[in-house]
């Protein structure tokens, strides 16, 4: 711990925000200042790698280690620097373009050996940084500049993605909710190995108002299934119900609350995950939030680094004399 | 065992041998070349190897494709190249005779397995008439031995199957080559003892096919006479045979040690630079982490992410893994911290010739980035200078923090050759200082001797800071699109790699007064240097020079140069350093290039030399 508390103000840093005015980045990296003073680790023991894109200058403005990389390759220096380095907490700070097209690879690849890394997907739904090209979670028929008539790609589902790669920790978020965000963090921070976070993030330039039905207060009553552990999965007027093997939106006035699916996130088993997942469309009418997943598997750098002292324990550390003049040698006089 | 191995027949002294091992890919002569080779460096004879092998890891059998071949050359004095042409040709089958016999000399000697001459492996390869029948191989020395049946034979009583007593042969043909160069044979018996500890039949049926190759060498009258080559002279030490890709892990680890840091390897698969993965990924016990990862940039992106955190970053690969990894090295250069590339260059362009050798990656390591984006390049000579090329990587990666690129190859990589082990003490100290905890930190603030700027890890506290591939503010590191800032920090990051301290090019005129010079760089050393040994043996006047610093260049190259009125530059390339000493220093060297995927030869570099000597 910390020698004196921290609080939010030690982790801004004095660079000036250069983010679009409403944008839902600035939300999300204030709930984050606000949040990191809790986490109880020192600054100097943080990093927040980025790609490239607008979510990606989020390390500038936090006062801890950081790295603005290149474009979707984030996730490889935090496996190397986490994997080598299990003293450090490491934050990857991503968007759908980053995370989802140029960087793909590396996502799942991260997720499934379960490299201890904090990863946050800023999601709006668009290119930002090069000016509104549509983006792999940009909804189909999408009219963007690149797409005059239409997107015809069929979007990612990041949760199921995640989920598919074998992810251990998935959750979603809004920008604008503190509260949830902040829960979020705090679960996924307690995570031991990979924790994938997709934030629904408002572009007020680019795509405006794309998650306006869960922010409203008109509207997100509805909309948002909140997913508590061991808590019925509900909404304001929704709930959820098995339906043989799948789960069902039902209006919560036709079931009783007893039918209501008590949510598991620790369930081991992640078609239960997955299903979950698949109840949102791009449509949004009903999204779940919350953990979908958070199970425990080794993480990979625990384990690399395990495989290096339990061989040094059997055979004793390596003798660089005794290397070089192992196999067959002989004497020249 | 080895105590019966009495030669009795007539012993005829050499002074050098160099053996080609044929057969089809699945025959196991790489192994075959490799024991071979160990009992000759084991005796005392100096030693160069040459694999050679499809692409393909079992091409279709019996075809010129599929053929895998193993060169060994042994002396009783210092051996410079794998040799030219083969003095003995060990045949497996008609196309391992078809694909090699261009390349003998006649009065060479060649051993086939005569079970394999069959109608039907004769037709597919294109032979109308049988070799060892129709007259075609008169010239040479041969031996046609029923290498198969002898071998089967001598394994009927053992419990296997036809096909598993059959690939025994190669230690059959091991055997007897043992027996007519003389060669110990208790290393490869410890070797094979080893190897099929958990099989115990498999090791029985090798044993004895190895044991009635010597003695079918030693009793029938097919083979009157023996060889023997005495040894090297070499300096006093203790000595053990090494290829390139070992001599570089090992040249890594050591660089761990002597620094103190974490070596950090992230790699991803390709030929011919897995070995170096596998080799590390064998001595965890020294604290190294190996990486395999999804694709050739996360292998860098993981190199540079464990640099950051302050371990020894190094990643592995070839030519077409570098295209990959083009704008992470940009990154590093950006973030001016240390990262070392080893690219073990095959033939190009794209997928090319991933198993043959080509020195064509050159401009690639100096050029191939976005922006002025420069590198510290250097390129091992030979096999075991993979180990010191290592040592200086690290040593030039770690005090300027800069990414370095080892230009090694395919040749040096597989080929192996004695090397002199040295004493851990007499390894360079790369001890390194991480940036310490202080008031109003500058993570760009520049070390005014090497222009280097702190190494400044997360974990300690007070230095929090960030960095990334957006240009720089001078000393404070923070964003700066300022045109004045980005012309200063261009220069800055060219100057502190053309500062790098590197020693100067030593020349070898021993008359003083040569005209000609002949400048090298990596692996073509030893086909050089073995052409101007024989050059000179003739009387001609012949400097040579071997660049092993290509980014910087050494210093007194330019006067190196303005020195000699002629200056041949043989590279496996179209002129690659031709380019870059024509551009850097307006001296129009004589390019003297071939890209067959092999080394030169000798012969070709002595007539190449010549002409311009004459012309």
């Amino acid at each position: 711990m910390p020698d004196v508390a921290l609080t939010k103000k030690d982790f801004t840093s004095d660079q000036e925000v250069r983010w679009c005015p409403g944008c839902g980045d600035y939300s999300i990296l204030s709930t984050m200042q606000a949040f990191l003073p809790e986490l109880g680790v020192p600054r100097e023991n943080i990093v927040f790698i980025s790609g490239i894109g607008c979510s990606s200058r989020f390390p500038y403005y936090l006062e801890t280690f950081g790295m603005h990389s290149i474009h979707g390759r984030a996730p490889t220096i935090a496996s190397g620097l986490a994997i080598s380095r299990p003293d450090l907490t490491v934050f990857v700070i991503t968007g759908d373009g980053d995370a989802l097209s140029i960087g793909g690879n590396h996502l799942i690849h991260s997720l499934r050996r379960n490299v201890e890394l904090k990863i946050l997907l800023f999601n709006n739904r668009i290119y930002g940084l090069t000016k509104g090209q549509y983006s792999p979670t940009s909804e189909p028929g999408k009219i963007t500049k690149s797409t005059p008539l239409g997107s015809l790609d069929t979007p990612f589902n990041p949760i199921s993605l995640a989920i598919g790669a074998e992810a251990t920790f998935v959750a979603r978020s809004v920008d604008s909710d503190r509260k949830h965000l902040t829960e979020v963090l705090r679960a996924a921070t307690a995570h031991k190995g990979s924790a994938f976070i997709e934030i629904f993030q408002n572009c007020p330039i680019f795509n405006d108002g794309a998650f306006d039905v869960v922010k409203d207060g008109d509207t997100k009553g509805a909309a948002l299934l909140q997913m508590v552990h061991g808590q019925a999965i509900k909404s304001e007027t929704h709930g959820l119900i098995h339906e043989g093997a799948s789960l069902k939106v039902v209006e919560l006035s036709s079931v009783s609350e007893s039918e209501l699916v008590i949510h598991d996130a620790h369930n081991p088993d992640p078609s239960y995950a997955f299903a979950l997942s698949r109840l949102s469309s791009s449509e949004l009418n009903h999204v779940p939030v919350g953990v979908f997943r958070d199970v425990e598997r080794p993480g990979y750098g625990s384990m690399v680094n395990n495989q290096v002292s339990e061989i040094i324990a059997a055979q004793g550390a390596g003798d660089l004399n005794k290397l070089l003049t192992s196999g067959d040698t002989w004497d020249v006089q | 065992m080895s105590k019966i191995y009495l030669v009795t027949k007539p012993v005829v002294s050499l002074d050098q041998v160099t053996i080609r091992f044929a057969g089809d890919s699945g025959d196991g002569m790489q192994l075959t070349g490799d024991r071979f080779t160990m009992d000759t460096a084991s005796l005392g004879n100096d030693l160069s190897t040459l694999p050679n092998y499809p692409a393909e890891i079992r091409a279709p059998q019996g075809t010129i494709l599929g053929v895998s071949s193993f060169q060994l050359h042994f002396a009783d004095h210092h051996v410079q190249t794998p040799g030219d042409a083969p003095d003995v040709l060990v045949a497996m089958n008609p196309a391992a005779l078809k694909a090699n016999i261009k390349e003998l000399a006649r009065g060479a000697t060649i051993i086939v397995d005569k079970d394999e001459f069959t109608t039907r492996n004769l037709s597919k390869v294109g032979y109308e008439t049988n070799p060892l029948e129709d007259g075609s191989l008169d010239s040479y020395k041969v031996h046609a031995v029923a290498l198969t049946s002898l071998t089967v034979a001598a394994l009927s009583d053992l419990a296997l199957s036809r096909k598993d007593a059959e690939r025994s042969k190669n230690m059959f043909a091991l055997g007897l080559l043992t027996w007519m160069y003389h060669r110990p044979t208790e290393s490869t018996e410890n070797f094979l003892k080893a190897k099929f500890a958990k099989k115990p039949d498999i090791l029985a049926a090798n044993l004895l096919a190895y044991k009635t190759g010597w003695n079918y060498g030693e009793t029938t009258e097919d083979f009157s006479v023996s060889y023997e080559i005495a040894k090297a002279q070499m300096p006093a030490g203790k000595y053990r045979n090494i290829s390139g890709n070992t001599a570089m892990a090992y040249g890594l680890i050591a660089a761990s040690q002597r620094s103190g840091l974490k070596l950090f390897l992230g790699s991803y698969p390709i030929t011919p630079a897995s070995d170096i993965l596998h080799e590390l990924s064998k001595h965890k016990k020294f604290g190294v982490i190996t990486f395999q990862a999804e694709d050739e940039i996360a292998a860098i992106g993981s190199a540079l992410g464990a640099s950051y955190g302050g371990a020894l970053g190094i990643t592995t690969t070839s030519g077409p893994g570098v295209a990959l990894k083009s704008e992470m090295i940009g990154l590093g250069v950006m973030l001016e911290l240390p990262l070392i590339i080893i690219d073990v260059q095959r033939g190009g362009p794209s997928t090319g010739l991933p198993t043959k050798t080509e020195q064509s990656d050159l401009l690639q390591a100096m050029f191939g980035r976005n922006g002025e984006s420069p590198v510290a390049v250097i390129a091992p000579s030979h096999a075991s200078d993979c180990f010191d090329i290592a040592l200086e990587a690290a040593r030039i990666a770690t005090t300027y923090r800069v990414p370095v690129f080892i230009l090694s190859d395919g040749y040096i990589a597989n080929g192996s050759e004695p090397w002199k082990i040295p004493s851990v003490d007499s390894l360079p100290d790369l001890h390194v200082e991480f940036a310490k905890t202080q008031e109003d930190f500058m993570p760009y603030l520049r070390d005014p001797k090497t222009l280097a700027r702190p190494w400044a890890i997360p974990g300690t506290k007070g230095i929090e800071h960030r960095i990334g591939g957006l240009e720089k503010a001078d000393k404070t590191g923070a964003i700066s699109y300022e045109a004045a800032n980005h012309d200063l920090m261009v220069r800055a990051r060219a100057a502190k790699v053309a500062g790098i301290e590197v020693p100067d090019l030593v020349v070898e005129d021993p008359t003083g007064d040569a005209e000609v010079l002949i400048l090298g760089w990596g692996s073509t050393f030893g086909p050089i240097s073995s052409a101007v040994e024989t050059l000179r043996e003739n009387g001609e006047k012949v400097a040579q020079a071997h660049i092993r610093y290509l980014n910087p260049f050494p210093k007194n190259l330019d006067a190196v140069l303005k020195k000699y009125p002629k200056v041949m530059v043989p590279e496996m390339n179209l002129g690659q350093l031709a380019m870059l000493l024509r551009s850097q220093f307006l001296k129009d060297v004589i390019p003297c290039n071939q890209v067959r995927g092999l080394p030169f030869t000798t012969a070709e570099l002595i007539d190449s030399t010549m002409a311009v000597i004459h012309a």
